[in-house]
């Protein structure tokens, strides 16, 4: 058996029938969806002060500016995490690690550093309107459109675990969560969504 | 719970911070030239005013950096625009 006979697996697929169950038991009523999302290539990108808009055209993906912003690029997200560090997604790269090979020699010339973080996070969705209230019980983030919304993204706590925070244009909720943590987070929203059942 | 300003992320909850003491600690220029005193002076002795006090804050649940900050010890409240 060789390698690329291997099916990927989500992270959480053992909690995937419980989120299904939840949402259709939910659906009609509250208005909620949890879903798994496939975990995509990643690279982190960090940049020093200044140099994103060189670092941008050496990596071929915008580098947003604005602090919490991300932008979609042609095949995935760039994700504004910090001063000087993005993640930026790829969905269509079949090897993370040949794609980190090209992008580190391309931004170490403009003196940025990119690093496959492809299995860092495992990936979920929360859709409906009762999404951003689940939420709001464990994160202290104003998550209403107003102060968060589309095309905004942020680090911060979910219950005790740190988790990446992503808004969508629709209203759904991206969930990145440290492939250690998620497990925790599932158990976390489980428990958080008996409110509505 | 008291909110923390960060000069990035703005305000948030101080569960995402960790405090990393007095700034503006300067290395010194020759540590091999200290005496043990004068190296514990700079590793261990510290200002506790009653009053504003220059902080090093690390928000490291959230953008990742380092800051500093002005709180004032007896209120705990941040002076407003003291982040950098
Ligand atoms: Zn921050």
């Amino acid at each position: 058996m060789t390698a690329d006979l291997l099916a990927p697996v989500h992270l959480l697929d053992a909690w995937r029938a419980r989120f299904e169950d939840l949402t259709v038991e939910l659906a009609g009523r509250h208005d909620l969806a949890i879903t798994l999302a496939p975990s995509t290539a990643a690279l982190a990108v960090r940049v020093a002060p200044g140099a994103a808009a060189v670092a941008e055209v050496a990596l071929g993906v915008p580098l947003p500016t604005r602090p919490l912003a991300w932008e979609p690029t042609l095949r995935g997200q760039s994700l504004h995490l910090g001063p000087d560090e993005w993640l930026v997604t790829d969905v269509a790269a079949t090897s993370a690690a040949a794609w980190e090979a090209v992008t580190r020699p391309a931004l170490a010339a403009v003196g940025a550093a990119a690093s496959d973080v492809s299995a860092q996070y495992a990936d979920l969705r929360l859709q409906g309107r009762a999404a951003r209230e689940l939420l709001s019980f464990g994160c202290a983030l104003d998550l209403r459109p107003a102060s968060f919304g589309p095309r905004t993204c942020a680090r911060t706590l979910l219950g005790q675990s740190g988790v990446l925070l992503v808004g969508h244009d629709d209203g759904e909720f991206q969930l990145l969560v440290r492939t250690s943590f998620a497990g925790y987070v599932a158990a976390w929203l489980l428990d958080a969504a008996e409110e509505y059942r | 719970m008291q909110l923390i300003p960060c000069p990035w992320c703005g305000p948030r909850e101080q569960t995402e911070f960790h405090y990393g003491g007095q700034a503006d600690v300067a290395y010194p220029d020759d540590p091999a030239a200290l005496t043990d005193e004068q190296w514990a002076h700079f590793v261990f002795f510290r200002d506790n005013p009653k009053g504003p006090f220059a902080e090093r804050w690390f928000h490291s649940a959230g953008c990742r950096t380092w800051f500093r900050a002005v709180r004032d010890t007896r209120t705990y409240a941040f002076l407003p625009g003291s982040s950098a």
